[in-house]
């Protein structure tokens, strides 16, 4: 690139959801004719449809841009786009290490929210240039004097030259970019040092492999060289390296300290080629790695099996493939005597299992069947042996443990200071001890609750955003484990267990739970031939019970003139019908059943 | 002619003088040149038959739609071509009828022609369920054609009754039982009104006010129970008969054994092969042949059929005409159910209780489907 590195800056946009960070991107994409208009989506860097519905980022996305600047000079923008989800905390802090500045995005109507500020601390730490931006100045409700001294009072950083601008209008995209210009810094970086490139993002094409977005530190790296990963010490052949530009890759000779672009060198699994690694060459390696790699654990399990048993193999490979895009999914294979062949899946968070559950159905046209989220519990065993819990199955007999530990999370909960009150019962009913509270503004408020993990992994968000009206935001993090008296829930149809439907809750929430879970299943197994039991169950104690009665009668298709055909048909039907179902014991369940507990609050 | 087991031949009338909001049966409008044209296409058909399966026959049953707007002269027609063309000696030979104003010579004229059973649709003793179910004739109207078909020698009548319609009571239920047992006939029919959706029904179900599955079920058990304590045992899922009476040519269908069916809509199962003419009439004029509807007669369908049947499914049956006896894993499946009272269980083999009809696909489905 004939640009200087004087000339280059590397940032990231940072924001709420449904800020506007993705529509602003797209506005960058316009201003600096990187994309035909006629290629023009919105929200271009979103990729997956599940992006662009849900309107959030789940990727990383890096593209290199030309901006044209009043001084007259061309500037190299390296746009490096950052999931917007706590559940992807990591990914964010390593892309925003990939940057020099990063360009805060705030909605002039909501003002300052939970990832907003949980993000910019995020930049702040990596020592990033903040660049705020006003948006959503078009909406009536827009007060961007109030938003501007709400960013100075909460972030303190100074806004007063910060671009009041309306992305989805394209009103005042350019004085974005002139202030990325003017207060991004260049990147520093030795060109002759051996190369250090950070990995912030990495995904699998079906041609080259998985395709590393980088940014190079030091050195260069060019076709031909044999890199080093430096945390698994695998070693490749670049193959390819290049700019990421908004529509495609553009293969370059090289790349070279302070530029970020991509390295494809055959390689075959993204967990080869970790976020946050760094690359380096085999013949002239770094002597250290660049800081801040880990590898990313799992913080919320649950089963996941096929609706059709003979699919097991389908969702084997399903999964292998998504997990070529997604170092953070962990499966392992487990069975379960009511749905048969699965796998135990490993998530970051919620979202990121909804993600997943949503992507195998959608891209891999799979119908399964989840089972409860669980955390992982620690339990320290009457013998000294400590373990650790993730499956309701393997919780060991009350008898057997001395103490059971449950994940605990450092709660922010950004609200209008109307709903306090519904917030404290919320966090109140979910266990919740209260930390402390305080004003960003005359009328917002940052609550601050410590709250088990096994609280908000049910439908925290969903009821928070009841009791709310969707105005709430919602962000934590792990803090630790904590001695709590767990109990294991097991409910009996007919009067066997269904070990799919146990899991593990707080002593205080089994009674509720296990009522609302018997009355749920009523409603969804349908009449049997005789009576089905319900009961839930505590240690062998029965806490709630609920029947459904025996059917009485179902289609008596006439069988006259002849027509056996249709009778044959009824008869196929009710063939396919059990097939649908789950079979447990003598019971028939449909598997709608097993996702209905899931959702109680309904 | 050879010596195979005799089979049954159904013709189909597809005319109405009105439609039954709750019939899905093919029928059209009553024309006489569409009649006739109908008349001429079926002696045709039957001889086109007579070649195909040089065969005898043992019953006639001419369906519908409602069968004697043909006529006694068109009906006897086809009565005799039949015999000409398929024996047909000691048939039972039926005509379904629909109650209406004196039908007094044409019962006469049909007993003369060799019909020897009447199958009459009564539906119900209560004229204002009758009219709730669009029916165009009284309990009256009912009640005379009987007597007119005693009269000219019917021996062998069979009334249709339907259960679960709108405004229905025990009360009136008994009623429409008495009914049957005081007018002398020897079979009933009890159907429980089933909402198809091309039918008026299908389409206003929202607003129809007819009981809901469980007292349909009431409803079901309890005509099972009054039939019989008047002396018409249930011998299958809706059909009883004083014993003797049962329908040959039903039986057929629920045997497994053959029928040949003519006429548009009309089902076929002959030497292995189903198939059926399609609910086309004026194809079925210009010639149409039927379409193949796969092979029949396996096990399942067959077992499916003997479910059925008060019988039920039996060793000796299966190993008639399969060789081998009731696979072990039906019966064990079968006698699960005996506790809650939906099948008996028997040395011989296995069969369903009334209670069990009531939800008979999907018992017949965990039996059939058993592991």
């Amino acid at each position: 690139m004939s640009i200087p590195r004087e000339r280059i800056r590397n940032f990231s946009i940072i924001a709420h959801i449904d800020h506007g960070k993705s529509t602003l991107a797209d506005r960058i994409l316009e201003q600096t004719k990187s994309v035909a208009l006629r290629d023009m989506e919105n929200q271009l860097l979103d990729n997956m449809d599940l992006e662009r519905e849900r309107g959030i980022t789940i990727k990383a996305h890096a593209v290199t841009l030309v901006y044209s600047a009043l001084d007259g000079q061309d500037y190299v923008f390296n746009l490096i786009d950052t999931p917007g989800h706590v559940d992807f905390n990591y990914e964010v802090s390593r892309s925003l290490a990939a940057c020099e500045g990063a360009v805060l995005v705030v909605d002039a109507s909501q003002g300052i929210e939970a990832q907003t500020l949980a993000n910019t601390y995020l930049a702040v730490d990596a020592g990033l240039e903040i660049v705020p931006v006003i948006n959503k100045i078009d909406l009536p409700s827009a007060q961007p004097e109030k938003v501007r001294a709400e960013i100075e009072d909460v972030i303190g950083i100074p806004a007063d030259d910060a671009p009041c601008i309306s992305a989805k209008l394209g009103t005042n995209i350019d004085q974005v970019m002139e202030q990325i210009v003017k207060h991004v810094p260049p990147p520093q970086g030795e060109e002759t040092a051996p190369l250090k490139a950070l990995i912030f993002d990495s995904y699998y094409d079906a041609y080259k492999g998985v395709i590393i977005h980088v940014r190079l530190q030091d050195g260069q790296v060019h076709p031909g060289d044999t890199i080093r990963l430096m945390a698994t010490g695998a070693e490749f052949t670049v193959v390819e390296c290049g700019y990421g530009r908004a529509t495609c890759l553009e293969p370059s000779a090289g790349l070279s300290a302070g530029e970020v672009g991509y390295i494809a060198a055959s390689i075959k699994a993204v967990k080869d080629a970790r976020v946050g690694d760094t690359v380096t060459l085999a013949d002239n390696p770094a002597k250290t790695p660049l800081p801040g790699y880990r590898s990313v654990q799992p913080m919320v399990f649950c089963g996941i099996y096929p609706a059709d048993g003979a699919r097991y193999p389908d969702l084997r490979d399903a999964l292998d493939k998504l997990q070529l895009n997604d170092a953070a999914l962990s499966f392992d294979p487990e069975t379960s005597v009511a749905l048969g062949f699965g796998f135990r899946c490993g998530f970051l968070g919620l979202l990121h299992m909804e993600i997943i559950q949503e992507r195998l159905e959608r891209e891999y046209n799979l119908d399964i069947i989840t089972t409860a989220p669980s955390v992982v519990y620690q339990i320290t065993k009457t013998n000294g042996e400590v373990i650790h819990i993730d499956n309701p199955t393997n919780y060991p007999d009350p008898s057997l443990i001395a103490q059971a530990e449950e994940p605990i999370t450092n709660a922010h909960i950004y609200t209008p200071s109307e709903y306090v009150g519904n917030i404290m019962d919320l966090c109140q009913d979910r266990r919740g001890i209260f930390k402390d509270m305080k004003y960003i503004d005359t009328d917002r408020v940052d609550i601050h609750y410590e709250l088990p993990l096994n609280e908000i992994i049910y439908d925290f968000f969903d009821a928070l955003k009841s009791r709310t009206r969707g105005y709430a935001s919602f962000d934590y993090e792990l803090s630790g484990y904590k001695k709590s008296s767990l109990v294991k829930l097991d409910i009996m149809l007919n009067g066997d267990v269904v070990d799919a439907l146990s899991f593990i809750i707080h002593a205080d929430k089994a009674y509720p739970r296990a009522r609302k879970m018997a009355e749920k299943l009523s409603e969804k197994i349908p009449r049997q031939l005789f009576e089905v039991p319900i009961q839930a169950c505590v240690g062998g104690r029965i806490i709630a019970r609920e029947t459904v009665k025996a059917m009485r009668k179902d289609v008596l298709a006439k069988c006259y003139g002849g027509d056996i055909t249709r009778k044959k048909k009824l008869l196929e039907k009710q063939k396919e019908g059990k097939k649908r179902m789950r079979q447990l014991g003598t019971v028939e369940v449909p598997q709608e059943a097993f996702m209905s507990v899931l959702k109680l609050d309904e | 002619m050879n010596n195979e087991k005799p089979f049954g031949l159904y013709l189909h009338v597809p005319f109405c003088d009105g439609k039954c909001p709750y019939c899905d049966f093919y029928s059209l409008p009553v024309s006489e040149e569409q009649m006739n044209r109908y008349t001429r296409r079926m002696l045709e058909t039957l001889e086109a038959y007579a070649a195909q399966y040089p065969r005898r026959a043992d019953t006639l049953y001419f369906g519908g739609g409602t069968p004697n707007l043909l006529g006694a002269e068109r009906l006897s027609a086809l009565i005799v071509w039949a015999k000409e063309c398929f024996g047909l000696e000691d048939a039972e030979i039926t005509v379904e009828v629909n109650p209406t104003e004196n039908l007094s010579e044409f019962l006469h004229e049909l007993r003369a022609a060799g019909a020897n059973r009447l199958s009459i649709g009564l539906q119900s003793a209560n004229d204002d369920e009758l009219a709730l179910l669009g029916r165009r004739h009284t309990a009256e109207q009912a009640k005379k054609t009987v007597q007119y078909a005693q009269d000219a020698g019917f021996g062998n009548i069979s009334l249709d009754l339907m259960l679960a319609v709108q405004k229905q009571t025990k009360e009136s239920l008994l009623r429409s039982i008495d009914f049957c047992a005081d007018a002398g006939i020897q079979h009933l029919s009890a159907y429980l009104l089933k909402i198809e959706p091309d039918t008026v029904y299908g389409k206003k179900k929202e607003t129809l006010c007819v009981p809901d599955d469980d007292e349909a079920g009431d409803f079901y058990l309890f005509a099972c129970e009054e039939l019989e304590k008047c002396g018409f045992p249930q011998y299958e899922i809706s059909n009883f008969a004083k014993p003797g009476f049962e329908s040959r040519h039903n039986l057929k269908y629920w045997s497994c054994e053959e029928y040949l069916g003519i006429g548009p809509a009309a089902h076929s199962f002959m030497e292995g092969k189903r198939f059926y003419y399609p609910r086309n009439f004026s194809a079925f004029l210009d010639g149409a042949q039927p379409v193949p509807d796969g092979d029949g007669g396996e096990f399942e369908e067959y077992a499916m059929l003997a479910l059925r049947l008060a019988e039920g499914l039996t060793d000796e049956g299966c190993r008639a005409r399969f060789g081998f006896g009731i696979p072990a894993r039906m019966k064990q499946a079968a006698k699960l159910y005996e506790k809650g009272g939906l099948s008996v269980c028997t040395d011989s083999g296995f069969h369903f209780t009334p209670k069990g009809f009531l939800v008979s696909n999907t018992l017949t489905a965990e039996i059939l489907y058993s592991t």
